[in-house]
Order: C-alpha cells, then structure tokens, then sequence
C-alpha cells in the first residue's frame, strides 16, 4: 500500500503549487489526478492573475477591491493573506520561468481588469493559466524525485480512521482499472470546481465536483455554495468563454441598439464592473428584448475598438476561438456573448492553511471556499487563490506530518467496498436512463433556476428534479463492461459527485433571502445585512439530506457600505 | 456571422477506429451517424455518439476549446485536435463523405482513440531538461528582460503537449528514437529563454545527440498539424541556427559543416552539386575536402546509396559529377539573396507568433486581409519560417 506524508487529489495549479512547497519542505508527496496533471482545467484560465506588484500600487487596495467585489462576503482576514502575499508568489512563479508578459523596461506588464481599481493585472497573452499550469508541471518533473505523479487515478472516497481524521484515499488506476489504497498524513483536495453540474458551461468535461462531494460524504462543511459565478462574455452557442481581458483592453459591449447599456448600472467602472453586475446588466438587455442575434440571445462584445496589433499580440488565444468557434474575426466584427456559468465561489470550508474541520484534511482551489470570494470573484484572483492557498495548505501539511507517524488503517473493507460499488454500476440492467441523459437534464435544470437570477419557486422546482435525478442516477446505466479506460463507469461515479454539488447549491440558495453578489433573488432584491452578512454552511446531515449552519464573516478594517461601480 | 449560428443541423456519418485490449480482437472500424450543425466539432460528434449510442468509446477530452490538449486524433488521416476541427471541414476531407477518426501514430494506443502518450511523448519531453535553470543570483523582483523575448518564447509556451506533431512526425516514424517536434519546441522554450543559464549546454547536448536536432527532415507534418502555430520545425530550425551560428557548436553529427556545405555549393553553384557535398559535409567546406581521410571514409560508406540512386534513375552522374549549370543572371540572382541576408546586422527570425502584426501599417495588406476570408492573416501556421518580405 503506497504512504505518503502529504497525498494531494487534483494536479492543477492549487494541487500542484502544494506538491512544490511540500516537497520544498521535506514531506514525501504524491501527487493524484484523474488527468494528465497540464489537462487540469487551471489551464483555461486565460486573463491573468492579480498581484500588487506596481510601485504604485499597495496590496490593501487590492485587498479592499477583492472584499467589495466579494460584496462584503468574503472573509476579510483570508483576503488579506491572499493579497499580501500576492506580489511575492508572483514573482516565484517569475523565478521558475513563466513568460510574463514584459513593457518597454522589461518588468512585467499588467493589464486592467473588472472590479480592480487599477491595473494590477500579470498575464501571458491571454493564456496565462496554461504558462503558469505547464511551468508548475516542468517543477514537478524536476522535483521527481520527491514528488509521486499518480497520472490518470481517478479517486472515489477519502480514508479516515477510527478518530475521524482523514488519512488517505482509495483510488482506481484508470488505465488498468485496479483498485488501490493510499495512505497518507494528510490529504489535500485540490479537484477544482463543479461547473458540469451546469449546461453550459465554460468548464471542461472533468470539472464534476469530486472533492466537494467526496469531503461533503465524509462529513466536511461546505460554505457559500449558493453563490456561482456566471462570466459576462461566453459564446451564445457553445458557452466557450472569451476573457476578461478583452474588456481588459478596452473592448465594449453593445445591446441591440449599438447602447453601452453598462452606463445605466455601472457608470464608473463600465464593461469593467464585476462580473455578477455586468452579467446581470446582460442578462437585463436580453430580457427586455434587446438582444441580439436569433431569439435576442446574445450580446455584442466589440473588441474592434482595441488596436490591432495589441489585440493579435495580447489576445491572441480569443482571435482564434472566435475564429474556429464561432466563425467570427474579432478584430474586424463584434462577436455575440452572453453570460454563462464560470466558477462557484463555494466549496469545501477552510481556514487560511487550507485547513478543513476534519483533521488531516487540506482543500485548496475551486474546491475549497477560504472564503476569499465571498458573493462574486474578481476576475484574475482565482489563479492567485490556487497558487497562494495551495502553497499554505502544501507547507501546514508537510509540517503537520513532520509532528507525526504513519498512521496505520486498514483499508481493505473500504477497498473492496468502492471495488464492488463500481462492479454494481457495470453490472446495472440497461433500464431507466443513460447516465449522460440525466447529466444533461441535471445542467438545464440548474441553469434554468440557479443562474443569474433565482427564484423561491425556480429553486423549489430544481430542488424537487435534484431530488429525482438523484433517484435516477442510482440506476443509471452504461454501455462499457470493461476495466481498461472504462471513462463510461467514472462517468456515472461523478454524476453522483455533481448531483451532491446541485443539491447542495440550490439548499443554500433558497437559504439565503437577500440579493448579495452572485446570489440575485427576484424575491428578495435587496441586499440585507441585517440578516444575512453571515456564511451559510452545508454540511450532510445525519438523513442524508443536507443541513444548514452559519458562521460569521470575519470583517478587519473595511465595513460593509454600498457597492457602487 | 448570423449565416454561422442560423445553420441547420445535419447527418454525418462518422467512421471510428475502435480497439479493446480486453477482447482479444484485433481493432475494427464502427459507424454511427449523428446530427449537429456543420459548424460543431468532431468532438462534439464524438461525444454525441458516446453519450447516444455507445458510451465505450475511448476517447480523452475536456475543455472543448483547444486549450487542454487532450483530444489528439487523426481525422481522415491528418493528426488534429477533435475539438478544433469542425464538422463540415472534416465531411469535406473525408473519403465517400465519411468522417474517419483514428487514434494517433507514433504512440501505442490503449484503447480506441487513447494512445499511451507517457511511453513516446511525455519520455521525449522529459528528454529536454524541461524547465529553468535559472541565471543567478535570482534578483528581488522580476528578472528583466525584453518584451520581444517573452512575446517569442510565448510561442512554444503555447504548446498545448496533445502530440499532433509527435503523432506524424515522419523521422520519428523512421527513427522512433528521435527527440521529435513536441520536444524540441519546448526545449526552445529554455533556450531562447534569456533568463535561462545554459544555453549552449542545452544546445551541445541536442546537438551532440544523433537523435537530436539535426535529426529532424524538414518535412513540414508537424507545423501542419500544429493546432495552436507552435510551428515545432520552425523552432529546430531556430536551434539549429543559434547552435552554429551563435555558439559555433560542431557536433558529431556534422550538422554545422553540412549546413555550411549546402549553403557554399547553393552559392556557388546556384543549384545543389550532389557529387561535393558528402566530401565537404566532411572533409571541410572546400574542393580540396574530398582528399581528406574523414570524407573518403563517409564517401565509401555512402557507395550502397549513391549506386541505388543511379540504378533508379534519381541521380544524373554527369550533374552530380560536374554540378549544374544555370544562367548566370540566375545565378546573380541566387548570390543576390546570400548577399543582401548576409549584409544584415541581425539575424532575421520571423516570430509567427505576432505576425500580422504590420498590417495596421499597411492599408493595403489590411484591405486584401478584410477579403473573402478575411481573418485568416492573423497568423498563417504553413508560412515557412524565414520567407518574411
């Protein structure tokens, strides 16, 4: 049985930066990904990530930005670690060889983005996640000594011993599909996002919720899940996202009548409001019938304003997605966008060491909520999130096991139990629904009723089909009888992961009766401090149905005031 | 652009290479037909079979927009990214209007569409010392470098490792050892890296290796079947260029005597002259090189290929021996060019990565760019490096 100091589920960015400053600090690391480590999806990430980095520029203004775009949700402690230890993870990142984009003296170069109160922004062209994720994973291959890669383990429940603390994982080899138990001081959840449990989305096929689920089912609290990001500029037909960056640059965006109708609700700030305000703004002109495009779905993002040669030069990934995409040059025509699910702020709670109440267990990334994002994320934070809060997680962990022996667990009964658990769905009669019909159905539905704006009654329905899909999903069938690459099995295994995360989604959205960043109620279109500046937590109740606790938002030096953009 | 999003869907007949290594059978071929718009991906029609009719097959994927890397196939043959290669292209290509999808070459597969991409591409990766061996000391802040540098090796950062060059890399296929397309660009990455400290180490290694970068053929597969203009040749070439022409590294593989020998005999000659060019790859780049021991030794040793040429009609002897003979205006022509790129201060590397960029400066280019498929002057992935104007 493979042991380890500090086992670590998911390799982008977040999982990877824990590897590094494990192994950087002594522990013995293993490193698992159902993926190749650079097919994470960090490596979508296009715009950049933010830092303090200009001499005139001071982390609190970053961190003051970070808590209004948070809408006052996020926890103003964790944002301030976050924030000041931005500039120097940046230029880490710098020291290993990523290609930040340089000016005419050679530093860095940053870029404008939504909600920042000024330029704060580093990137690589507009693929500024795939420079960070490939050079994080040239570091692991030079660390290989240190670091086990797991490459294409696909994890399906977390270990605990008899005192409840986390001390490994079972995981199925899915090239071969054996079974195996892994040992470990410490685990960190490190697997991204839950965005398939939306369609569509701008997440790729493998962001199903797995951590959340798997630390929700072993108990672990997770906090702000109600609140889910939807990006202002994704294309009407596929969802494919168009960065940030764009606005970044300058780029506009149009309703049906040539109007910049961000002046009605951002008149500041503009296209570079946060993104839940712009997207709503969008989603606004798209209901009041001017829209553009077939059924005034969409929305012009005219990048045509912005030079050229910039445009090729530092949104180069977004020329060609338009191009092969959506058969648009956007450096000659406007392009159609709408809003569409991006990122939850939510996730698995912890502290700032990424620590979960569970002892032994880490979560860092999309999958955990610090909460540094609170009711919306700003744009370009969400790479700093995973590299500053995977690196914490990855030195308290490799810390925490040097305290502390091996534990011994016997994990052959869980190991047979998920070997047989998996046998189960190969062996279901072909009855009731393919698994990919009711993922499908599971994506409307929560697009439907937990999008942009949200309703008691939507989110009673979407409650009520969760509850039925949930049913369905037990029973669901698939076609693969097979061990080797058997993608079909694993596919009905994170159906389940992303039924858990909508279930747990729409308990805390119909919880919290106020609007508040991402979270706009129809019902209750005021934001209300009185009541509801405080976390909703979600943790799996003794019926198997989720219950809801709050904690407080910590607040340090900025109270709550109107958000104004 | 509304003609793109009003298309209706269509039938297309899709034609998998499907193989199980539980079965004991050999691979077979499975048609499905699915309905999309022609404007969607291969991938999608994939997916839409996968998730239809068969949820067995095999295939890698994620992001659905060219950026993860994981979905490299061969699309009627062609290496490709399923994602990147729409429908109606594909349909066109096809043979019978059937849309052929393969695994990738070069690499084992596994199972139906998934190759064993740690054994061939990921090895070869691993090869090129890939990552930073950074100048010290390590400064406070950033390390200060130009913009044009970062901009340049932005370009093989942009490589997404899917392995559609490794796939049908025609010396890999002869010599499974080379280091192959994928491998090399990244090892540009370090080298044309200005905070990187090795530099001619990297270079001398490469170049040293029989299987490095005078390996490559100069086939052109790999820039083709690039999805993202990494242009993976382009960056051997610049390899090449930097190892002789900046560190003067000769290897063992005599990669800097044969450039300087076919670029002296073009010069002199106009043309290639067959007969001179082992002995003065060898021997040195002068008439006398043929008399030197090392050349006549390579000269004998070539004595099998040389005969099968002539056999086969494909060597003239009497060009070969006395060399060809064009006008002499054309000739004034040729060593025109070798004049005017040797006149130069710096030598001129066309950055594909931000080309197009002129066109602003242009109106011109900008009015025949803004033609019948405008948008495609952006970055054309077939320019051969070095044919800038």
């Amino acid at each position: 049985m493979p042991a380890h100091d500090v086992l670590i589920i998911g390799a982008g960015l977040a999982g990877q930066r824990a590897a590094l400053a494990a192994a950087e600090d002594g522990a013995s690391v293993a490193i698992m990904s159902k993926v190749h480590p650079v097919r994470s999806h960090s490596v979508a990430a296009a715009g950049g990530i933010n830092a303090a980095i200009s001499v005139d520029d001071d982390w609190h203004s970053h961190a003051y930005d970070t808590v209004k775009g948070s809408d006052f949700l996020g926890d103003q402690d964790a944002i301030e670690v976050m924030c000041s230890e931005a500039p120097a993870e940046v230029m880490d990142l710098e020291h290993m060889g990523v290609t930040f984009h340089r000016n005419d003296k050679g530093e860095m170069d940053l870029r404008a983005f939504g909600g920042a109160s000024m330029k704060r922004t580093a990137y690589v062209a507009d693929i500024t996640g795939q420079a960070l994720l490939h050079v994080l994973y040239e570091q692991l291959l030079k660390h290989h000594e240190t670091v086990a890669r797991y490459e294409e383990w696909f994890t399906t429940s977390l270990l605990r011993d008899d005192a409840g603390n986390c001390c490994g994982a079972i995981a199925r080899d899915v090239r071969s599909g054996r079974m195996e138990a892994f040992t470990a001081k410490n685990v960190i959840l490190a697997c991204g996002g839950a965005g398939q449990a939306y369609k569509p989305t701008t997440n790729g096929l493998i962001v199903t919720g797995d951590g959340i689920a798997m630390a929700y089912r072993a108990g672990a609290p997770l906090m702000d899940m109600e609140m889910v990001q939807y990006h202002p500029t994704c294309l009407v037909e596929t969802g494919i996202l168009i960065t940030e960056g764009a606005r970044g640059e300058g780029a506009h965006l149009l309703n049906a009548n040539g109007e910049r109708f961000m002046e009605k609700s951002a008149p500041n700030k503009m296209e570079l409001a946060s993104r839940d305000v712009v997207s709503r703004a969008e989603q606004i002109e798209i209901n009041e019938g001017r829209g553009v495009g077939p059924n005034g779905a969409g929305i012009y993002l005219d990048i045509t304003v912005v030079p050229r040669k910039r445009t090729l030069e530092a949104l180069r990934e977004i020329v060609n997605l338009g191009k092969d995409f959506a058969g648009v040059d956007i450096t000659r025509e406007p392009i159609m966008i709408r809003p569409g699910q991006h990122y939850i702020m939510g996730g698995v709670k912890t502290d700032v060491d990424g620590r979960t109440p569970i002892d032994g267990l880490y979560a860092a990334g999309e999958v955990a909520c610090v909460s540094v994002h609170g009711g919306n994320r700003l744009g370009a934070n969400s790479l700093l999130d995973t590299l500053i809060f995977g690196r914490r997680s990855g030195e308290h962990a490799a810390k925490r096991a040097a305290s502390m022996g091996m534990p011994s667990v016997d994990a052959n009964a869980q190991l047979l139990e998920d070997a047989a658990r998996i046998d189960a769905i190969i062996a279901r009669p072909r009855e009731g629904r393919r698994v990919s019909e009711i993922k499908s159905e599971l994506g409307e539905t929560m697009n439907r009723h937990a999008a942009v704006f949200r309703d008691e009654a939507g989110l009673q329905a979407a409650l009520e089909t969760i509850g039925r899909l949930r049913e369905e999903s037990e029973n669901a069938w698939i076609d693969d009888r097979g061990t080797v690459f058997n993608q079909d099995v694993l596919g009905a295994i994170e159906l389940g992961y992303m039924v858990d995360c909508a279930e747990t989604t729409v308990v805390a959205a119909l919880e919290r009766k106020e609007s508040r960043g991402a979270q706009f109620r129809t019902d209750y279109p005021e934001r209300n401090d009185g009541e509801w500046l405080k976390h909703i937590d979600v943790s799996l109740g003794e019926d198997g149905s989720p219950a809801i606790t709050y904690s407080p938002v910590t607040i340090t030096q900025w109270e709550p005031e109107e958000r104004k953009y | 652009m509304a003609e793109v999003h009003d298309r209706p869907p269509e039938q297309f007949k899709l034609r998998l290479r499907r193989y199980d290594p539980e079965s004991g059978d050999a691979p077979y071929w499975d048609e499905h037909t699915i309905e999309l718009e022609p404007h969607r991906s291969v991938l999608e029609a994939i997916l839409q079979a996968k998730d239809r009719f068969d949820g067995s097959i095999g295939v890698r994927c994620s992001c659905r927009q060219a950026i993860c890397g994981s979905c490299g196939i061969r699309v009627n043959g062609e290496p490709a990214l399923a994602c990147h290669t729409h429908l109606d292209a594909a349909k066109a290509s096809a043979e019978n209007g059937v849309i052929e999808i393969e695994p990738m070459g070069n690499m084992p597969v596994i199972k139906d569409l998934i190759v064993d991409m740690d054994a061939v591409h990921w090895k070869k990766i691993q090869r090129v010392t890939p990552w930073l061996l950074a100048k010290q000391p390590v400064p406070e802040r950033e390390y200060l470098v130009s913009k044009e540098s970062m901009v340049d090796v932005t370009q093989t950062m942009a490589c997404i490792q899917c392995g559609a060059c490794v796939s049908d890399c025609l010396a890999m296929e002869v010599d499974p050892g080379f280091i192959g397309p994928a491998a090399l660009a990244k090892a540009y990455r370090f080298v044309g890296d200005p905070r990187d400290d090795q530099q001619r180490e990297r270079l001398l290694d490469l170049s040293e290796d029989p299987q490095g970068i005078f390996d490559c053929t100069h086939c052109f597969k790999c820039v083709q079947a690039c999805p993202k203009d990494v242009n993976p040749m382009g960056q051997i070439m610049r390899l090449r260029r930097i190892a002789i022409g900046d560190h003067h590294i000769v290897d063992q593989n005599n990669g800097e005597r044969h450039e300087a020998a076919v670029t002296g005999l073009v010069r002199n000659y106009g043309l290639l002259h067959e007969a001179e060019l082992i002995p003065r790859s060898y021997g040195g780049n002068s008439w006398f090189a043929k008399f030197t021991p090392a050349a006549g030794k390579e000269l004998l040793g070539s004595f099998p290929v040389i005969l099968k040429g002539l056999l086969r009609g494909k060597l003239n002897p009497k060009i070969a021996v006395f060399g060809h003979k064009i006008p002499s205006a054309d000739l004034k022509a040729v060593q025109a060019i070798y004049d005017k790129i040797e006149s130069r201060p710096e030598r001129y590397e066309l950055n594909l990565y931000i080309a197009g960029e002129d066109e602003d400066a242009t109106p011109v280019a900008v009015a025949a760019g803004a033609g019948a498929d405008g948008g495609e002057t952006a970055a054309d992935p077939t320019s051969p490096e070095g044919s800038a104007n």
